[in-house]
């Protein structure tokens, strides 16, 4: 019989060191998944899951149970990935790499006729990784949480540890910062 | 030119890619060695920090006694043996060293 979440912390947390493994193949999806959102190397991403994983069971005392395992699991990976982004924010491409000609083709088609073109396209998927690229670390994530993944103010909130006027304080420079980004494109693209 | 449209259209397509979840091949496997070596080291860690808190307390109680040796005073009746006494375990020592027919020179 499948051992519930809390039976396997309180085993792990009696010294039962065996029984933190069927924890990490249950969540490892999730936080690859999560992973993936903020690093592009795989090398880089299985760093971070590993950390996370490091950080999970050394602060597992930590953990109350009053909300599920996953949550909590899911704020420590979105700190994990944050100070990842911080790391390696001077490896951040200041200028924008040249657009492909798909890209181009996609923008172009945004600008005259929005309703015909479709999200799906691969070339859109590539401009916004581009675009989440130029951004600082607390912008992207906040567009991360907020605009991609719809999360409200206050998850951020608990996700982050920042306070809820700091996180809005912070999607508002976010959103400026993106019309900003965008604004270089179309103004490479059309000036 | 309208960026909102683009924004929209951007953030529209990135909530329309599924996350990958790919996981590599026994990665819990790899988990689990890393956590199993980082607890080891742990506890070798555990035990010199150990050993050094003893060793400071070790010090600070020589420290401490040696202070205190330092502050008392000696007493009269017991600073010095007497004279004799001494002479006494002199001979004693000597004699009873010639004596012996053990040692071997």
């Amino acid at each position: 019989m499948e051992r519930s979440d809390a039976e396997l912390i309180r085993a792990v947390l009696q010294g039962d060191m065996a029984s933190f493994e069927p924890l990490v193949a249950k969540y490892s999806p999730r936080l690859f998944a999560t992973a993936r959102r903020y690093a592009r190397r795989e090398d880089e991403i299985e760093d971070i899951v590993q950390e996370i994983w490091s950080k999970a069971y050394h602060k597992l005392g930590s953990f109350r149970g009053e909300a599920p395992f996953e949550h909590w699991l899911m704020r420590m990976a979105v700190r994990t990935c944050y100070d990842f982004l911080r790391a390696h924010q001077r490896n951040r491409e200041n200028t924008f790499t040249e657009l492909t000609k798909e890209e181009d083709d996609w923008i172009e088609r945004v600008m005259s006729a929005p309703e015909q073109v479709s999200e799906k396209a691969e070339a859109a998927k590539q401009l916004v990784e581009k675009l989440m690229q130029m951004l600082p670390p607390p912008a992207r994530l906040i567009i991360q949480l907020l605009e991609i993944e719809d999360r409200s103010v206050k998850e951020i909130s608990a996700m982050t540890g920042w306070s809820v006027p700091l996180v809005k304080v912070r999607a508002f420079r976010a959103r400026a910062e993106m019309k900003k980004c965008l604004a270089r494109i179309a103004r490479d693209k059309y000036l | 030119m309208n960026l909102d449209n683009l924004h929209n259209k951007l953030i529209t397509a990135a909530r329309a890619t599924p996350a990958d979840d790919r996981v590599p091949y026994a990665f819990e496997k790899r988990v689990m060695a890393r956590l199993a070596e980082t607890v080891r080291v742990d506890l070798l860690g555990a035990w010199s920090a150990a050993l050094w808190r003893g060793a400071v307390a070790c010090l600070v109680v020589t420290m401490l006694s040696g202070a205190w040796l330092l502050r008392t005073e000696p007493s009269s009746e017991h600073a010095e043996f007497t004279p004799d006494f001494n002479a006494a375990v002199f001979n004693a020592g000597v004699f009873a060293s010639a004596g012996s027919t053990d040692e071997v020179w």
